[in-house]
């Protein structure tokens, strides 16, 4: 090409930093950034790894030596512990963990090397564009209305129960089994119609905007939410009041 | 793995969807694997035909895609993955690899792919000494020579140009140039769709 004329390879919006010129896509894989929380579903196990897909262009990886064991214990993993992984997560198993790193493919590296991430246990999965979650100092969030929520980067997002007390020492592996109380699951429905509806209107996910969406629904039935007309009502009341609150 | 670009296209001449399903670990360690593959719907012609699906037509069609789209997507930024791009014709009058192309090409920039240029396709064909661009299947059925043309309008470079019929040399450079600016007609217009796409969807973020 002779012109000097750059053309972007992507449809998307264009972001100039002063000779930097970025032009994102608005909907892609998710690539990873090291420190981003995400939720995984566990894809293969392999000899020291587990595979867990992340919506992002390669399956991410989840070392052996990157997962908290139970109890928290911090020790050399031995082959026992190899012959075990199934035990502690098959596949199938939905995670929360953290990117520790990005291969030079592309692919991520994660770990769970915290109390807060693990397997998660009952609850409701959202799979949106990585694109519409807003980056925020923390992704876990317990929502005033009774339940919680983790945003994870990649897109998914995983409703769940609040659980009664913080368990210390568990470490994301004691699966709670226990029936959710109607209450309980009428909450976590309605968020996740309310996530559904905003992901549809294009609005960023977080949890002000989550939460007022929420509360501009109450009025509706749950299974109304999912009506184009009741859903163009709410995201517009949501937006409204998300501007009132920035103005 | 769900489908990550999708396009439906109603066009006056021939229909079809595109899909892209995402990438999957594969074997080439520098670059992606593209992989295309076409179908005919039974209803797509004026008689109602099965078409199996590995028969000689449709790997024909799908191994010109991915020569097409090998040429046009930056396989480099994807390594060890594989790209699946599944095209179905719904209606077909004429024109049906220009249209796969068009449609495969606004498909993988909804999801996200890098490429070159957008890949813009259009046939041609030569009838009593006109130069026709964008044959019917009327047209295509009267027997005289046929050309698909794939350009990347921006540096005019030819993805992919097919021709099985004889034409004379002396008129091959007015069919291509007919192709050609139809290509670059349907480019102006993809162009368009896909600003203001991105326009609507950037307003209703916020941006």
């Amino acid at each position: 090409m002779g012109e000097e004329k750059l053309i972007a390879s992507v449809a998307g919006s264009v972001e100039r930093v002063n000779k930097l010129i970025c032009v994102k896509a608005l909907k892609t894989r998710y690539i990873g950034e090291v420190g981003d929380i995400v939720v995984g579903r566990i894809t293969e196990v392999q000899q020291k790894r587990w595979k867990v897909e992340t919506n992002s262009r390669l399956d991410s990886v989840l070392l052996l030596s990157s997962m908290n064991l139970p109890g928290g214990e911090l020790r050399r993993r031995s082959a026992e512990d190899e012959l075990a992984m199934r035990g502690y997560l098959q596949e199938g198993d939905l995670i929360s963990a953290e990117v520790q790193a990005v291969f030079s493919d592309g692919a991520v590296s994660l770990h769970t090397r915290s109390l807060k991430y693990g397997k998660l246990g009952q609850g409701v999965l959202v799979q949106v564009s990585p694109s519409l979650v807003k980056r925020q100092k923390t992704h876990f969030h317990d929502l005033p209305c009774g339940a919680s929520v983790i945003l994870g980067n990649n897109g998914f997002i995983w409703i769940y129960p609040t659980p009664e007390h913080k368990e210390e020492e568990a470490g994301g592996f004691m699966a709670n089994l226990e029936p959710v109380s109607l209450a309980d699951r009428e909450v976590i429905s309605r968020l996740r119609n309310c996530i559904v509806s905003l992901v549809t209107q294009r609005m960023m996910l977080y949890d002000t905007s989550i939460l007022y969406c929420y509360e501009a629904s109450l009025p509706h039935q749950i299974k109304d939410i999912l009506k184009p007309e009741i859903m163009e009502e709410i995201v517009m009341e949501t937006r409204q009041r998300l501007l009132e609150q920035e103005g | 793995m769900k489908p990550y670009g999708f396009l439906a296209v109603p066009r006056c001449d021939s229909a079809l969807p595109a899909k892209i399903r995402g990438s999957r670990a594969r074997a080439l360690p520098d670059r992606a694997l593209v992989n295309c593959q076409y179908s005919s719907a039974t209803f797509s012609t004026g008689e109602r035909k099965r078409r199996p699906h590995g028969d000689r037509k449709s790997c024909e069609m799908g191994l010109q895609l991915r020569q097409t789209f090998e040429a046009a997507i930056l396989t480099q930024l994807h390594p060890r993955s594989q790209i699946d791009i599944y095209v179905q014709v719904l209606q077909a009058d004429g024109g049906t690899y220009a249209a796969c192309v068009n449609a495969a090409t606004l498909a993988v920039l909804d999801a996200g792919i890098p490429m070159r240029d957008f890949v813009c396709a259009c046939s041609a064909g030569f009838v009593d000494g006109t130069a026709l661009a964008d044959l019917s299947h009327v047209e295509e059925a009267a027997g005289g020579p046929q050309l698909a043309l794939a350009l990347l309008p921006a540096s005019g470079q030819i993805a992919l140009l097919e021709m099985d019929a004889r034409l004379h040399e002396d008129h091959l450079e007015r069919v291509l140039e007919a192709a050609a600016q139809a290509a670059r007609d349907v480019h102006t217009l993809l162009d368009l769709v896909v600003r203001q796409h991105v326009r609507e969807a950037s307003i209703l973020l916020g941006d």
